[in-house]
């Protein structure tokens, strides 16, 4: 029962893009297409899969001073590995997202999966974790790019939708950062909760593990 | 010199880091509240860069590609930015206390910066020569920087301004942003 919950409260309570505003580079760049979209998303899925995995089973081996390196070298692993897979077998896609595939290392979802949950807890609970929260994160992009590729093309996942004019200004990165404006407000409104007042460490992964926080940068 | 003068302007302000590639958005929207804390962290970003942009190139040129280990590029470079970060913050903390006091709590959110690594990888992929990656490094954290003071003044006045209750904080943040973006649409061509 516990179990299920790890795993369902990825998906919309505590979403990591739209409630807990992470991971927002990526969210905001290859959302123009909806296949992008997905792809990325389930590309982060495998990862943070994949990372979770390896750093619950080694979470009692790495010592704590050198953690933050320790599972940055697990993630950056998983991500030459999806790397090499997509180039092999999707070389399209892998050309689409391009820089993004290798910057899914620094993606903060998954460093602060790692460090919230995986380093925490056993192993499957942390394999249901990540699959919730890549989900989550593959939902919210979906949702993103839908928006921006039916009013940017006007078309959805490439087939032409008849009479709808398209606005350039979606696809462009201003529409990036309206959508994802409209659709963070949009979500508040639907959980009727107060929008969150700042970005700063609060909601940072890595609070207090990185001693920038606590410090000046609590809420800089 | 053409050249290397138009990836300066690319890299300031027609391709900007932040407004148009998306790499560093984390530190856009949750330093930008105050003028002080943007220069503090663009001037952390511009150094980490120019020195990444220094080290990365030798590493994959001299040892990557003659051991064709290039597969290994993402670990690597990571790696080095993780322990350069680390490096600087030490070094800075023994040489320069008065810097590390104002720049040091900037450091450790470097490494998870994309804007870094994701430079160093661009640099690479876009096939520039070791003068072209640093101008492009020093350059481009300019611009970082730029946009993180110009958006630090807009910040102030959407805070005080009257927006609708869901749109308040974040959203109303964004929508800023995208107006910002749209007017640096404004320089694009300017390579040209």
């Amino acid at each position: 029962m516990n179990n299920i919950k790890e795993f369902t409260k990825g998906l919309i309570k505590e979403n990591p893009t739209l409630v807990g505003l992470l991971g927002m580079c990526p969210t905001l760049a290859i959302t123009t297409t909806v296949a992008n979209a997905i792809g990325m998303g389930l590309a982060t899925t495998f990862v943070l899969i994949g990372s979770n995995i390896v750093i619950s089973l080694l979470k009692n081996i790495i010592p704590k001073s050198v953690k933050l390196p320790c599972y940055i070298v697990i993630i950056a692993g998983f991500v030459t590995l999806i790397e090499m897979l997509m180039k092999g077998y999707i070389p399209s896609l892998y050309k689409s997202l391009g820089t993004f595939l290798s910057l899914i290392t620094v993606n903060c979802i998954i460093l602060g999966r790692a460090e919230v949950f995986a380093c925490k807890n056993k192993v499957l609970p942390s394999i249901l974790d990540a699959l919730g929260m890549g989900l989550g994160f593959t939902m919210a992009l979906t949702i993103m790019a839908s928006v921006r590729e039916i009013f940017g093309t006007g078309s959805w996942f490439g087939i032409k939708i008849p009479h709808l004019e398209s606005m350039t200004i979606f696809i462009l990165p201003a529409g990036g950062f309206f959508v994802l404006g409209c659709v963070i407000a949009f979500v508040n409104r639907l959980s009727n909760k107060k929008p969150p007042e700042n970005i700063g460490c609060s909601g940072c992964p890595s609070n207090g593990s990185c001693h920038s926080c606590g410090k000046e940068g609590g809420n800089v | 010199m053409k050249e290397l003068f138009g990836i300066m302007l690319a890299a300031l302000l027609t391709d900007n880091f932040v407004l148009s590639k998306f790499m560093g958005i984390c530190p856009f929207l949750g330093v930008s509240k105050k003028a002080s804390s943007s220069l503090g962290m663009g001037v952390a970003v511009t150094f980490v860069m120019v020195c990444a942009a220094i080290v990365t190139y030798p590493i994959y040129y001299l040892i990557l590609i003659p051991l064709n280990i290039t597969y290994l590029r993402t670990i690597a470079f990571i790696l080095i930015i993780a322990l350069f970060v680390q490096l600087v913050e030490i070094a800075l903390k023994k040489l320069m206390p008065p810097l590390y006091n104002t720049l040091g709590v900037y450091l450790p959110l470097i490494t998870t910066n994309c804007a870094v690594l994701g430079l160093t990888i661009l640099n690479i992929d876009n096939e520039l020569s070791f003068i072209q990656s640093v101008v492009n490094a020093l350059f481009s954290g300019l611009g970082f920087m730029a946009v993180l003071l110009i958006f630090s003044g807009v910040r102030s006045k959407v805070e005080t301004a009257d927006v609708p209750e869901t749109f308040k904080g974040v959203p109303a943040t964004l929508i800023a942003a995208a107006i910002l973006s749209l007017s640096f649409l404004g320089f694009s061509g300017l390579g040209n």
